[in-house]
Order: structure tokens, then sequence, then C-alpha cells
């Protein structure tokens, strides 16, 4: 079944400004991992936010596992696909981790045995649950964008749609994220979209997709993508330095994988050495 | 994290954390009745020393009190201030002009200042002790009465506790742009009031914009996580009455008792 299925797609924020997303198709498969990238203003924010129903499409229709969003089912739409925003300080409701984490469950009317179980599920999904009483004002950005997760997942979403999320965040906070992300997809089975404008985050991903004002310009695997370099740079995406020097050495005739991570691509010349 | 301690929770496991938000509440309310009602420097002194066991058995460190005081300090000494040098006293130490230090004048400051502090640190300790969702769920509870008249009482509360959540984000966005500004050359500490009023603005304006900003956000990341508004919606944490709210009614009204009586039986002015 289709996650996430975006049909002829148009918006725009304002009656005559130009279409921020035009005439976009676009799906993605329940339990796969999808990494957006685009610089900014290319619409990929837009995307989640059309995703579910933060806005809605001027044209065309978006469906969610199955179910065309329209305003009615607004609230069963969001139950399965959560969105993390950018900023950790601004999608936090309450100041102690687990009345935040319970907050979407608290919404959606569940029991309070229910809450308890979902805020340790989803504490402990992101690794987060001895910091269960914690103040999230205290916690390290990373840490404030784990939190973010889970109290996503306390709604036991099918999808969840990270908005650039690690946009914020230092190189280790990022790591985190990612890491937290790919283990919810592999083991959880969650479908995952993961929005950003570093390349390297989308390397464990199933599918990459580029996107340039408001169209898909490249699609396929991680690896695929990073060898085409040239297009790349006239979307305004910059292969990390590492990618740049592995499609070097392949050029020159080096048997070596297309890799954003420095430690494997030392191995691998290791090997041809 | 700026130094801002009114408002902000104080994360330890204690007698007074343990209490029912709405308790508190109406025992804040009753604690500030009495300090209205004392006329004397016993009754205060009454109210003082439940204040210091209650500080003592929430186990808040001290210096976090005092802070709570400082936010205040001015206020403190500015009606200090007048009292002691507009007060109509009997016993005259000096003179001048409209002016006249009294005996009584300093006596009765010093009754206000006291009064003043011990509001401040009593609020305080309540919001010390309860996380900004319990006294969300406390007010709301309290104020349930008032959806007869069509008042949007979820939304109040919850309106309250985003406020509180957000003081400190406000508090370091505010020093980030004054720095942010000084480094552009602006002179917040020069002038007269009018002028360094006047400097504010450009703080004030970008101030304002990024509070629009993140209120935009929390709308879509509440939004995102199903929020509809109060109506369907469950609560994670109950609220419950234990013998631990009985303790601190005893203490409580124990205390209006005391101030009471002292009123009646020691009318001796201050």
């Amino acid at each position: 079944m289709k996650a996430i299925a975006f049909s002829n797609v148009s918006f725009r924020y304002e009656e005559d400004s130009p279409f921020v997303i035009d005439k976009l198709n676009f799906s993605v498969e329940e339990g796969e991992f999808v990494a957006v990238l685009g610089h900014n203003g290319s619409g990929k924010s837009t995307l989640a936010r059309l995703a579910n129903g933060l806005l809605v499409p001027d044209a065309g229709s978006v469906s969610v596992f199955g179910v065309q969003l329209t305003d009615k089912n607004l609230f069963d739409v969001r139950k399965n696909v959560g969105v993390v925003f950018q900023n950790p300080d601004n999608q936090t409701v309450a100041t102690i981790v687990e009345d935040d984490v319970a907050f979407g469950a608290e919404n959606v009317g569940l029991p309070r045995e229910e809450i308890g179980r979902r805020i340790d599920f989803a504490l402990r999904a992101v690794g987060m649950e001895a910091y269960r009483h914690a103040t999230v004002a205290r916690l390290s950005g990373g840490q404030k964008q784990r939190v973010a997760i889970a109290g996503v997942l306390a709604l036991k979403p099918r999808a969840v749609i990270l908005d650039e999320s690690t946009a914020m965040l230092d190189p280790r906070g990022r790591r985190e994220i990612v890491e937290v992300v790919t283990r919810l997809n592999k083991e959880e089975g969650i479908t995952v979209v993961l929005i950003t404008h570093f390349m390297e985050e989308a390397l464990l991903a199933d599918r990459a997709v580029v996107m340039n004002r408001g169209e898909i310009v490249m699609q396929g695997r991680p690896e695929e993508i990073f060898e085409r370099q040239e297009e790349l740079v006239t979307y305004n995406l910059a292969l990390p330095r590492i990618g740049v020097v592995c499609n070097r050495l392949r050029a020159a005739g080096m048997p070596v994988p297309n890799t954003l991570d420095a430690e494997a691509l030392a191995e691998e010349i290791a090997k041809c050495v | 994290m700026k130094d801002v301690s009114f408002g902000q929770y104080y994360p330890v496991d204690s007698f007074s954390h343990r209490l029912d938000p709405r308790l508190k509440l109406i025992f804040l309310i009753a604690y500030i009745v009495a300090i209205f009602l004392a006329s004397n420097f016993y009754g205060l002194a009454l109210c003082a020393g439940l204040l210091v066991v209650i500080v003592v058995v929430s186990r808040i460190p001290f210096g976090k009190v005092l802070r709570a005081v400082r936010g205040v300090l001015f206020l403190v000494l500015f009606t200090a201030a007048l009292n002691i040098l507009f007060y109509n006293g009997e016993t005259v130490y000096a003179a001048w002009w409209v002016f006249a230090i009294t005996k009584e004048g300093l006596i009765f400051s010093a009754f206000l200042a006291l009064r003043l502090v011990l509001l401040v640190v009593c609020s305080s300790m309540l919001t010390y002790t309860t996380t900004p969702v319990s006294l969300t769920d406390g007010v709301e509870s309290l104020l349930t009465p008032l959806k007869w008249i069509k008042l949007p009482v979820h939304a109040l509360a919850l309106v309250m506790s985003i406020a509180l959540r957000f003081i400190p984000i406000l508090m370091d966005e505010t020093e980030r742009i004054k720095n942010a500004q000084k480094a552009r050359g602006a002179d917040f500490e020069s002038g007269n009031l009018f002028k360094r009023v006047k400097a504010m603005v450009p703080i004030l304006v970008p101030l304002l914009l990024s509070a629009f900003r993140r209120a935009d956000e929390l709308g879509d990341a509440m939004d995102a996580r199903c929020y509809t508004g109060g109506n369907g919606r469950t609560k994670y944490k109950k609220l419950r009455f234990t013998w631990r709210d009985l303790v601190a009614f005893l203490a409580v009204a124990a205390l209006i008792t005391g101030v009471v009586l002292m009123k009646v039986y020691l009318p001796a002015p201050y």
C-alpha cells in the first residue's frame, strides 16, 4: 500500500504568487525510508505540511494510507502521519518530558493506562526513557528532538515525516536523530520521510528524492544520486567533501563504492592499495 | 539558561511537589488572605514561620527562593522608600521639606516590605513545586464551574501553561537580540529615561516578531499532534487527594486561625 501519495498536487501560499509545489506526483510505499533533499525554497517543507493536512492543496489530491485527505478526516489522517518540525523549542508543549510525550495521546482521548504505555513505548523507541521526568529545557538539542519524535510516536503513527528536524542540531545531535529514525524504520516498520539539506543523512535511506522549485528533479538510490555531482550542483546542493573524493577516485578508475562515510571509504581504499 | 526563577518549576520530589495542584492553588489564595489579615508583626511572623517550613519540606534550595525575591527587590525597596518618606508618624527622626522620617514610618514600611516578600516567596513556591501541566490541570479543574457561563476554561488554562513554558525561551531570546543590537552599536545604558525606553524598541520589535513566529510553529506542531481543543481530550495525570493534602490543609487552617487570634488578642499596631 502507498503510505503517502500525491497526485498532481499544486500549492501556493498566496493567490498571485508562483506555485511552491507544481503538479507534483510523489509517493512513498509503506515501510519505505525516503530522504527528500533540496535547498531552501525548493518546496520540501511544504510537502510535509501537505502530507498531513496542515496545508490543503489548491489542486490535485493527497492520499494517506489509501484515504484521500479531506477537511473531515484530517484528525484520522494526522494520527497516521506524524510530523516532527525543525525547531525543538517551538514544538514542545509541556515543561516535563513525559507530559509533552503524553500531549498527542491525550488529544485523541486515550484512557490513562494506555497513555502510560504509549509514553513507555515512545521514550524507549527514541532511547530517552531515563529522562522521563526531566525538564525539556535542560536537554541538548538532539535530546529535545528525540523527545519531539517520541511525542509523535505516542500517537502510534504508521508514518513519520521529519521536516528539517536536524537543521538546528550539532553533528552529534544530527547523528542521534538519523540513528533513531533508521531504527524506527527497520525495527518498528514505520514509514519514514526525512526532509533535509544534509546529504550525508540521506545515505541510509532506501530512496533519495531531490526537489527543486516545487518539482522532483532527481530520484533514485542515494548512492546513484551522489554520483551525479554536476547535476546536484545545478540544484544548489553540494556534495560533502568525502563524496567528492569518492567520485574522483572512481573517475580515476579506483573500484571504491559510493559512500559519504569517511571511515568506510578509508577501508575500501586500504583494500585497493 | 538565563537566570529567570519566577514562574519556573524546580524538579525534585518532595512533600509539596506531591500535593494536589488544586489544593495548592487554594492554599496560596488562603495564605495571601492570611498575609493581608495579619495586622501586626506577630501575625506576619506566623506566616513567615509556615513559609520557612514550606520551603524546607519542598526541598527548594534557599538560593532559588532568594532569587525569586531579587526579581521584585526594586519594587520592595521603592515602596519602602516612599513609605519611609511620606508616612505621617509622631516620633520624628529627621525632616526636610514635605518629607519626614518617623519611627512609625520605618516600622510600617518594614511591615509592608515583609508582606511583599512573603507574597512573592509563597507565589513562587507554587510554581517551583508544580509543573505547568499540573498547574494547568488545577486551574482548569477549579474554573470548571465557569464553563456554565461559556468561558473557554480549557483554552485559558492551556494558554497559561504555554506562557509559563516560554518565559525562559523568550528571556534567552531577549538577551540574544540585545547583544545583536549592541554589536551593531545600539546603546541601552546612557541617556535619560525617555531615551532608554526608546532604545528598547529595536529589541521589542524583533522579539515580538519572533514570538509570533514561534506561536505559529507551535500551533502547527499542536495541530500535527491532533490537538482540537478540550473536547474529547483525556488526561494522563489524575488529580487525587492524599494524606499530604490533609496535612497541608490543617497547616493552612491553623495559620489562618492563628492570624485571626493574634489580630483579636494582640492588637498592638505592627
